[in-house]
């Protein structure tokens, strides 16, 4: 009988774990719709100056690449930036940059000034593709295995701690999901 | 009265470059502008999450504004163009989730927690009335007629 008093001890219990799980949760960040899924179709002219744009057909090397949506007028890309271009200095893994609804001048003075860590890059102008993409804020950072299948993506400024627990293992082949269609 | 409408032409030339700003370009067909502008209230601005992009300045919103006009003129019918979404950004899209197994939770918990406490209230009342119907130890005559005198003193 004396049970019943533990009821609303338990109620309580259940509502602080539920509050405590939810605290951890980032309701901004969207769980990407295109995890396990191929990328859009799409083809893109290089930013200004430069001379390699970026394909469908670029994203299915065999090997997994990166793909990092960026953009001049956004600012919290220039902190990850360097992130970036050690990863082209240290690491042999093919990043590629999708410019998003950048000013073409713009988008390349930005590379000119901190640095072009990209092998490939593509002046998303009229900001269709990265809708295709599921981009809804700049940066995101993509990993794409290499059939062309999405992998990973993580929304907003990339740090080194996803990198090194997220990014580079999937870059390595590893933790891949199956590809749906 | 002439004054008041020269009035009101300034009034309305004045306030027309601040909607300018946001007025999308609408679709000449009545029937289908008025197509988008109810899926406009059913998808959700991404940027700014709890706004219907129907609502929404973002950029963002914008473009997913033309995008469903366009489908739209496509031909598209309204669950072809909700399906083009959420194939790109997920079910999120929707202001109104789709009922299914990720979803259930979300459905059906406020019916079992209205349930649930209705059962509860129930199960009180029933054993209220019980108590108050049958008190556990009955006075006897004694006691009644002492509990009597002692009611009629304080009145």
């Amino acid at each position: 009988m004396r049970l019943r008093y533990l009821i609303p001890v338990l109620g309580f219990v259940v509502l602080f774990i539920g509050l405590a799980v939810g605290l951890t949760l980032k309701p901004r960040e969207i769980p990407s719709a295109l995890i396990g899924k191929p990328v859009p179709v799409f083809d893109l002219a290089p930013v200004k100056g430069r001379s390699i744009g970026l394909s469908t057909a670029d994203l299915k090397l065999g090997t997994p690449v990166l793909v990092n949506v960026f953009a001049s007028w956004c600012v919290p890309c220039r902190q990850e930036h360097p992130l970036f271009m050690e990863l082209a200095r240290t690491t042999d893994f093919k990043i590629y940059g999708l410019n998003q609804r950048d000013e073409p001048d713009d988008a390349a003075r930005w590379l000119d000034a901190f640095g072009d860590p990209y092998d490939r890059t593509g002046a998303d102008i009229s900001g269709r593709t990265s809708i295709d993409w599921g981009v809804y804020g700049v940066p995101e950072t993509f990993v794409v295995d290499g059939n062309g299948c999405i992998q990973y993506k993580h929304i907003s400024v990339l740090t080194r701690e996803i990198l090194e627990e997220e990014i580079l293992p999937r870059l390595r082949g590893e933790k891949h999901v199956p590809c749906e269609g | 009265m002439r004054h008041f409408a020269l009035l009101a032409v300034v009034m309305v030339a004045l306030a027309a470059p601040a909607s300018a700003q946001y007025v999308d370009q609408v679709l000449a067909d009545r029937q289908q502008e008025s197509r988008a502008q109810s899926l406009h209230k059913q998808i959700r601005c991404l940027v700014c999450q709890n706004q219907a992009i129907a609502d929404s300045n973002a950029e963002l919103a914008r473009q997913l504004r033309t995008i469903v006009r366009e489908r739209i003129v496509a031909g598209d019918d309204d669950t072809q163009v909700k399906a083009y979404l959420v194939d790109r950004y997920g079910d999120w899209v929707l202001m109104r989730p789709p009922l299914k197994a990720s979803t259930a939770v979300l459905w059906i918990s406020p019916f079992v927690i209205l349930a649930a406490v209705l059962v509860g209230a129930l199960l009180f009342a029933i054993r209220r009335r019980k108590q108050t119907q049958s008190p556990a130890n009955p006075l006897n005559a004694d006691e009644e007629s002492r509990l009597a005198s002692i009611l009629n003193d304080r009145a």
